[in-house]
């Protein structure tokens, strides 16, 4: 008999099942993972620290680049500690635009979710349908802060700028023919809020095309039934939060059990799995697509016939406008006085914590009464997932360890920060 | 909601009396500091206690309290000097180059405490626990891996980024930072330039790590304002929610 020992494998930094820079240290029986121990760190740029040498202000771009699949939910943790520590109301119809882009990310972020998910399990299609659908959402993104993706669009106070009369258009070019191009364009001739509209009528049928393809499907299921099996009891002792905790069945959402901004005002449901393995998962978050879906509708009614402004008033930490700096004394001292020295905090800590897509995102936030954070810690849901591969992983096999890394939805911005 | 968290507030007063050191309820959040002996006990009888009921950690993160409230350019009074005074000061992180001490005055007692965040699903109530390690030149706390499984990697964390200790630790290897890192870069003292910077030399054909070429580069100073207009009412806010 040959003798048989165990075998180490180094699973990444670069593979492409590994989400990003994730270094897995695998140890096999054969086929059979016996322990798994995840490197991370190697994206680490310490934005934590880099926000104690900045005004407040200066940091929420640093909050787009975390969890770079969630961005305006990263920003919306951030300006979220900032506005309880000074105790500063913000427009409703800022609240309003604020829900309606944390759902636009949340789906963004299942179907770039999605797409790498079914990817590494095998089902090549669900990539290009899912980001054929991100596109769309991309566009409002550009539409209302300039940028596809790091967007600085939630300022503490409201949000950068109202929603635009106007989407962007597709222009001819060598590529693109002039009907392709009006063919493109036929859904963006009004404002961003029709444009929004008309994709929440059509996106649920795209869902319907994404289950089609998996929910049914053996070989999904067969990937991913009774596969990283976690129970209640543990996803609390391993810190599961959102869709993680939900597959457990534990019914569980910040949004409906600790409501912030408007959310108490919207109708919707929390989907729960009942045997928290990745295939409850994989229905858990299909169907929050579904119920964001919903409230993004809610609350484009609500938008359309509430004008208002979105950002306070207040000039101690919301510039004024630009009329007002050129025309009053008052409005240039705090022009200036906000993009030299920024706004001071009471001194105190805060935690606040938002549903993002991948779970409680919190941000703890200690100051000293000055201009900058004294601590900044953010609580990154990937973080706590990601500690608990071991347990997952744990007498799979090795393929199993990739439907893990995708079922956990990790994002190593938010990870390694 | 904010009557059931005087609630406990008020409970944990009268339950660990002698084992929290304060409990402060201030922005609508709870913060319980317990000494460091009685951490183990209390965050058990938290997590077990079903008046409690505290069954997830959140978060655990440690704290540096080395610069607490020092600002760089004093507000006070009006000064001859321009805005170099705020920009060429080396008393912040920031600015510390390499090579550059800093001297601790610390403020608060204690100079590390690690703050943990509790969370009960079935009360819907949140908690912050915060506890001093006593000792600012080797700083050691007992660990909560007993308590919480998932205090593993926040505890690396905090060891890795501030150099706190956890007795009884099973794994405590550093986690964020590189391979063969020196230092605790998320203490005060640390520059925020680093040390070291790494290149790839075509010569040895291999990694080399050299000291730090960049230069700090902050430019808005830190400011204290103590006269400003939202501490009453933050606190009055507080006070009339409770």
């Amino acid at each position: 008999m040959p003798e048989i020992k165990n075998y180490t494998l180094n699973f990444g930094p670069q593979h492409p099942a590994a989400h990003g820079v994730l270094r897995l240290v695998l140890e096999l029986d054969g086929e059979v993972v016996q322990r798994a121990d995840p490197h991370i760190g190697l994206l680490h740029r310490g934005t934590e620290k880099l926000a104690e040498s900045k005004p407040y202000n200066q940091t929420i771009g640093y909050m787009d680049r975390l969890d770079y699949i969630s961005m305006m939910c990263n920003e919306h943790g951030y300006v979220m500690a900032i506005e309880k520590l000074l105790d500063l109301d913000i427009p409703e119809r800022a609240r309003y635009i604020r829900v309606m882009f944390d759902e636009i990310t949340r789906i963004l972020n299942h179907l770039m979710w999605i797409g790498t998910h079914a990817l590494d399990v095998g089902a090549m299609t669900m990539f290009l349908y899912a980001f054929r659908e991100r596109e769309d959402l991309m566009d409002l993104y550009e539409a209302v802060s300039g940028t596809r993706m790091h967007a600085t669009y939630y300022r503490p106070g409201g949000v950068a700028r109202d929603l635009p009369d106007a989407m962007p258009q597709y222009e001819q070019n060598r590529w693109r023919s002039k009907r392709e191009a009006a063919r493109l364009n036929e859904n963006r001739q009004g404002s961003m809020l029709d444009f929004t509209e008309d994709f929440t009528q059509r996106f649920p049928g795209y869902v319907d095309e994404y289950e089609t393809l998996l929910t049914d499907n053996r070989i999904w299921k067969q990937r991913t039934v009774d596969i990283g099996i976690v129970s209640e009891e543990r996803a609390y002792q391993l810190g599961f939060t959102g869709p993680m905790l939900r597959g457990s069945g534990v019914e569980w959402d910040l949004r409906k059990k600790q409501p912030y901004e408007v959310y108490d005002r919207m109708d919707f449901d929390i989907p729960v799995g009942t045997n928290g393995d990745c295939y409850d998962r994989y229905l858990v978050r299909i169907e929050e697509m579904r119920q964001s879906n919903r409230i993004i509708k809610q609350c484009i009614e609500w938008l359309r016939v509430n004008p208002g402004i979105v950002m306070t008033e207040n000039h101690k930490v919301a510039p004024p406008r630009r009329e007002l700096i050129k025309a009053d004394m008052e409005g240039l001292i705090h022009h200036f006085k906000l993009f030299t020295e920024g706004y001071t905090l009471p001194e105190g800590e805060v935690y606040t914590a938002i549903e993002a897509p991948k779970g409680e995102f919190g941000v703890y936030l200690i100051s000293d009464g000055s201009n900058k954070p004294y601590r900044l810690k953010i609580r990154a849901p990937g973080f706590a997932h990601l500690s608990a591969m071991n347990e997952m992983a744990t007498g799979h096999m090795l393929a199993d360890v990739v439907a893990i890394i995708g079922t956990q939805d990790i994002v190593f911005g938010e990870i390694d920060r | 909601m904010s009557n059931s968290r005087q609630q406990l507030a008020d409970s944990l007063r009268s339950n660990f009396a002698d084992k929290l050191s304060s409990v402060k309820y201030e922005f609508r959040e709870i913060t319980a500091v317990v000494t460091v002996e009685n951490y183990i006990e209390v965050a058990t009888e938290l997590r077990d206690n079903g008046e409690y009921d505290f069954s997830q950690l959140v978060d655990l993160c440690g704290v540096d309290y080395l610069q607490f409230g020092q600002a760089e350019w004093q507000t006070d009074d009006a000064s001859r000097a321009g805005f170099s005074r705020g920009v060429d000061a080396t008393t912040s992180a920031g600015r510390l180059q390499f090579g550059d001490e800093l001297e601790s005055i610390s403020t608060q007692g204690s100079r590390f405490a690690v703050s943990c965040h509790l969370l009960s699903y079935s009360k819907n109530l949140r908690l912050r626990l915060k506890v001093f390690a006593p000792d600012d030149g080797f700083p050691v706390v007992p660990t909560l891996t007993g308590v919480w499984a998932v205090a593993d990697w926040y505890e690396r964390e905090a060891f890795d980024l501030f150099g706190i200790l956890f007795s009884d630790h099973p794994d405590l290897r550093r986690i964020l930072t590189d391979y063969g890192f020196v230092g605790h870069p998320f203490r005060k003292d640390f520059p925020l330039v680093g040390h070291v910077e790494m290149r790839y030399d075509p010569e040895k054909e291999r990694v080399v790590y050299e000291p730090v070429t960049i230069e700090p580069r902050v430019l808005v100073p830190k400011v204290i304002r103590k006269d400003h207009r939202y501490i009453e009412d933050a606190q009055d806010e507080a006070n009339g929610d409770a």
